[in-house]
C-alpha cells in the first residue's frame, strides 16, 4: 500500500512540470508532490532498508582465543560471533559454570561487568542470558550468552564472581529466569509478592499487578 | 503505623528473624543481637535506600539493602519508545550527572548505527562531561563531609557547583536534567563565551579545592571518621564489579577514559589516581584528585575546540541494523554501560543499562561489617550512590 501511491506520483512530477506554462499551474503541481512526498518520504527510507539484512554485521569470530575455547569445550560453544568489532560467544546452557570458571582463571576476564537477558518470545529457546566480561590484563571485553527456554534453570555465576549476585536477582525480577546455585534467588527491584515478569515481551508496558497496588497503595491503578 | 508495622514485620516470620547476606548463609538471631531498620526515609542514605542492620551491641555483623522504592521501569520504557525519544529519559536515572548518562547512552546507539559524533562535538561534550564529573564530586563531597558532621564545605561545594550548572543552563538551559547531546553530535552549538566560563570556572577553582582540603585532609575529626573505615581490597572491588573511584582507591589503575577511550579523551593528557588501602579515606583523596584531573582537561579542551558540524548525518530516523552493541564510559561513579539490541526497527529491541551505583552498592555489606552504625553512614556516602541510578 506504501508502495503504491508513491511509484505513481513521481510521474506527476515531470507532467507537473512540463505543462507549467503559467505561473499558476505551475505553483499547484509542486505543491502537490511536496504534500505527497512527506508521507512517501518514510517509505523512501524504508525502501533501502530491506536489502540491509542481508548483509549481515553479524561475521563469525574465528580468533585464538576461540580456538582455545573450542579445543576446550567443544561442541559446548555453540555459536562465535563478531559484531560490531565486539565478540560474542555462545555457550551450551550446562557448560555455563564451568566456561565461566575457565574464563575467569585461564583467560583472565576476572571482572564481571554485567549480566542481563533479553526476550526473544518467537524463538524456540526464548532468553538469552547475557554475561558481558572484561579483562584487566588483556584491555578486552567479551560476551557470553546462554539461551534457555521459559522454565529452564541457568547455572548461578555468583562462586565464580560475586557481582552476579544482584545481577541475577535483578534478572529473576524481570525475567523470572532461575538461576541453579544461587545463595538467595529473590526479587530486587520489584515488591517480593508482585506477580508477572515486566521485561517480559508478553508484558505490556500498561500492565501492572492490579490486585497488589489495590492491597498495598490503596488506590485502584498505579498508571 | 505503618511504617512502624513495616519495620518489625512480625507477620513474616521468615524475614524478621533471619537476614540473609551477600554471603551464602542465613543466621538467627542471638541473644545479643538485634536488627536495626534504617532508611528509607533517612537523610544519609541519599534517597531511597533502606538498609536492614544486624548489630551486636553498636557494631553491625550484617546488612541487607532493600533497594527498588525509586523504580520507574526505564529499561521498559525504552523499548516502547524510539531512539531518540528515550533519550531524555536516561538523564533522569544519576540525576546528578545528566550529562555523563547522555553521552554513554548517545555513544551507544552511535555505536549501533556504525555513526560518529564529528571531532568539534566530541571535544564539546569532553568538556561538558568532565565539568559534569566535578559538579557529580562535588555534591559527593559536600553530603559525605555533612554526613560525618563537617557542616562547611556543603556550602563551598555548592557554590562552585552553581558555577557548573550556570554553564549547563547557558548552553542547554537546563541545569540538572540537561539532555545535553543527541544522537550524532550535539542540538546546540557552544554558546559565544563558553570558553570564557570554562576558563574562568577553572582558573578559581584550583584555589578553591585547597579550601576543601584546607577543612578536611588533616582534619583530626575526619581523618578519625574515615581512615580504616570501609575497607575494600582490590581483589574484592574486582569480584563485586566495583568499578570508579572505589575501585581506584583500592590500587586498581583502571579508568575507561584511559583504557578504551572515547569521546575525546584520546586527545588530553591526565593521570588516573590510585588509592592504596581503599578505606574511605582513600576514596576522598581520589575523588579530590580527579576533580583537580577533570579541571586539567577541561583547560586542554577549551584551548582548542576544532570546527566544524556539530551533528553526524544520522537521518531523522533511526534505524539500526539489527544487532547489539555494549558501550561502557566512565561516569563519576564508575562503569556506565549500554547494552543495546537492534532489531532493525525504529525502537530498540532491549536497552540494558549497567549502573555503576548499582554494582557498587553490593559491596557495601563486606564494608560494614565489624564497623559501628555511625560508619555505616560515612560507608553509604563514600560509596557515592544515587538511587535514582540503583533503582531505575
Amino acid at each position: 500500500m506504501a508502495d503504491e501511491p508513491k511509484e505513481q506520483q513521481p510521474p506527476s512530477v515531470p507532467t507537473g512540470d512540463k505543462p507549467g506554462g503559467s505561473p499558476s499551474s505551475v505553483s499547484v503541481p509542486p505543491a502537490k508532490p511536496a504534500g505527497a512526498a512527506a508521507p512517501g518520504a518514510p517509505p523512501k527510507a524504508a525502501a533501502p532498508a530491506p536489502p540491509k539484512p542481508p548483509v549481515s554485521l553479524q561475521t563469525p569470530l574465528n580468533n585464538e582465543l576461540v580456538t582455545r575455547i573450542r579445543g576446550k569445550f567443544g561442541a559446548a560453544l555453540l555459536e562465535t560471533i563478531e559484531d560490531r568489532k565486539q565478540a560474542i560467544l555462545t555457550v551450551e546452557r550446562g557448560q555455563l559454570a564451568e566456561m565461566a570458571l575457565y574464563l575467569r582463571d585461564e583467560e583472565k576476564f576476572n571482572l564481571l561487568a554485567d549480566l542481563t537477558a533479553v526476550d526473544w518470545p518467537k524463538r524456540e529457546k526464548r532468553f538469552d542470558v547475557v554475561l558481558n566480561l572484561y579483562s584487566f590484563a588483556k584491555n578486552e571485553r567479551l560476551r557470553l550468552k546462554v539461551r534457555a527456554a521459559d522454565g529452564e534453570e541457568v547455572p548461578s555465576s555468583v562462586k565464580t564472581w560475586p557481582a552476579a549476585n544482584w545481577l541475577e536477582r535483578e534478572v529473576f525480577d524481570m525475567f523470572g529466569i532461575v538461576f541453579s546455585g544461587h545463595p538467595d534467588l529473590k526479587r530486587i527491584l520489584l515488591p517480593d509478592e508482585w506477580q508477572g515478569y515486566p521485561l517480559r515481551k508478553d508484558y505490556d508496558i500498561l500492565q501492572q499487578d492490579t490486585a497488589w497496588v489495590r492491597e498495598n497503595l490503596g488506590i485502584e491503578s498505579g498508571q | 503505623m505503618k511504617a512502624v508495622s513495616e519495620t518489625v514485620p512480625a507477620t513474616k516470620g521468615k524475614t524478621a528473624l533471619s537476614i540473609e547476606t551477600t554471603s551464602d548463609h542465613k543466621t538467627l538471631l542471638g541473644a545479643d543481637e538485634l536488627i536495626i531498620n534504617m532508611g528509607p526515609q533517612h537523610p544519609s542514605t541519599h534517597g531511597v535506600l533502606r538498609v536492614k542492620l544486624k548489630l551486636d551491641g553498636e557494631r553491625v555483623i550484617g546488612s541487607e539493602c532493600v533497594i527498588g522504592y525509586l523504580h520507574r521501569g526505564v529499561e521498559k520504557i525504552a523499548e516502547n519508545r524510539t531512539y531518540q525519544q528515550f533519550a531524555p529519559y536516561v538523564d533522569r536515572m544519576d540525576y546528578v550527572a545528566a550529562v555523563s548518562n547522555g553521552l554513554g547512552y548517545c555513544e551507544a546507539v552511535e555505536k549501533l548505527l556504525m555513526a560518529e559524533a564529528p571531532p568539534r562535538a566530541r571535544v564539546i561534550r569532553t568538556i561538558l562531561t568532565e565539568l559534569q564529573r566535578i559538579a557529580s564530586h562535588l555534591l559527593w563531597l559536600g553530603t559525605h563531609a555533612l554526613d560525618i558532621g563537617a557542616l562547611t564545605p556543603l556550602f563551598y561545594c555548592f557554590r562552585e557547583r552553581e558555577e557548573i550548572l550556570k554553564i549547563f543552563e547557558k548552553y542547554c538551559g537546563a541545569r540538572l536534567t540537561t539532555h545535553a547531546f543527541r544522537i550524532g553530535g550535539l542540538q546546540y552549538e557552544a554558546y559565544d563565551t563558553l570558553e570564557k566560563d570554562v576558563e574562568r570556572f577553572c582558573k578559581d577553582f584550583e584555589s578553591r579545592i585547597v579550601e576543601y582540603e584546607d577543612l578536611l585532609t588533616q582534619n583530626r575529626i575526619w581523618l578519625g571518621r574515615t581512615k580504616g573505615v570501609g575497607i575494600l581490597t582490590a581483589e574484592e572491588a574486582i569480584a563485586f564489579g566495583v568499578t570508579g573511584p572505589v575501585l581506584r582507591a583500592s590500587g586498581v589503575k583502571w579508568d575507561i577514559r584511559k583504557a578504551m577511550p572515547y569521546a575525546a579523551y584520546d586527545q588530553y593528557k591526565f593521570e588516573i589516581p590510585v588509592g592504596t588501602t581503599g578505606d574511605t579515606y582513600d576514596r576522598y583523596l581520589v575523588r579530590m584528585e580527579e576533580m583537580r584531573q577533570s579541571r586539567l582537561i577541561c583547560l586542554q579542551a577549551i584551548e582548542n575546540i576544532p570546527s566544524g558540524p556539530i551533528l553526524a548525518k544520522v537521518g531523522k530516523v533511526l534505524k539500526p541494523p539489527p544487532g547489539e552493541v555494549y558501550h561502557a564510559i566512565e561516569a563519576p561513579k564508575g562503569e556506565l554501560g549500554y547494552y543495546v539490541v537492534s532489531d532493525g526497527t525504529i525502537q530498540p529491541y532491549r536497552v540494558r543499562i549497567r549502573p555503576p551505583s548499582f554494582v557498587n552498592l553490593q559491596a557495601f555489606d563486606r564494608m560494614v561489617r565489624g564497623h559501628l552504625v555511625a560508619d555505616v553512614v560515612a560507608i553509604i556516602g563514600t560509596l557515592d550512590i544515587v538511587l535514582g541510578e540503583v533503582d531505575r
